[in-house]
């Protein structure tokens, strides 16, 4: 599935990395700890986090995740968002909980 | 092929950079990605342990036509019980440094299971040297 579609039906606000919304989104993870992150999530996993400081731009990209999706509607600070568009990483937000989010998030990708 | 990168201690907006570097490096050399990946998590680790614990240190890269060797060596406190630093949930990080994710006492467990060979050597109130060993061919 496109992070695009994903995008629209979950209707999420994207920060950035409008360009990058063509990436194919393989799942979710969801965690705030990095070294979790780092150590189990998968390649094109959309990556649902509380965590909004510059260091999840490198995780992300180490790890090639489709994008970031920040929960609750947190903001990420500006020194993240350059990075992550230096990085070549979406940031996503919505305002729903880790949990509400990852089911809706789980069903789209399941039906897909 | 020999790269060197210095690695600043308590730099948590720079933590990451080097191993991302060294990464596309080892991308344009044609390496398999499923080893990419593993070296990738290993590196990372063991830079934000520099960057966590240390004072400061240097991430040294040798790629070899067989093997990728990369060495982390730095200057900081040192590792009191390195079984213990090895446990799963052991860690030494401060509170702040957990609140940003870090910490979790899951990052010596991740480079021992994403290298084929893993040595450390550390000197109480001097320093440590972490060495990774991947096999390519």
């Amino acid at each position: 599935m496109k992070l695009t579609e994903v995008v629209n039906k979950l209707e999420l606000e994207v920060i950035c990395g409008e360009d990058l919304l063509e990436n194919t989104v393989t799942g979710g993870y969801c965690s705030d700890l990095l070294s979790d992150v780092m150590g189990n999530a998968q390649e094109g996993q959309v990556w649902l986090t509380i965590q909004v400081h510059n260091n999840i731009i490198a995780v992300a990209s180490l790890k090639e995740l489709s994008a970031i999706l920040l929960v609750k509607g947190l903001k990420p600070g500006k020194e993240t968002i350059e990075t992550a568009i230096q990085q070549g990483i979406p940031i996503l937000r919505t305002n729903e909980t880790a949990f509400e989010i990852a089911g809706r998030l789980y069903n789209l990708i399941r039906q897909s | 092929m020999e790269f060197e990168y210095p690695i600043e201690g308590g730099d948590f907006t720079r933590a990451g950079m080097a191993s991302s570097q060294v990464k596309k490096v080892l991308k344009q050399l044609n390496i398999a990605p499923a080893i990419i990946k593993r070296i990738a998590v290993a590196m990372y680790e063991a830079e934000v342990n520099v960057v966590a614990h240390a004072f400061k240190g240097t991430m040294l890269v040798n790629i070899m036509p067989d093997k990728v060797f990369i060495k982390f060596i730095d200057e900081g406190p040192g590792i009191h019980d390195i079984d213990l630093a090895m446990q799963e949930g052991f860690s030494t990080a401060t509170e702040s440094v957990r609140q940003m994710g870090f910490g979790a006492g899951m990052g010596l467990p991740n480079i021992k299971k994403n290298v084929d060979e893993l040595q450390i050597s550390s000197v109480v109130n001097k320093g440590t040297t972490v060495e990774l060993t991947t096999y390519i061919s």
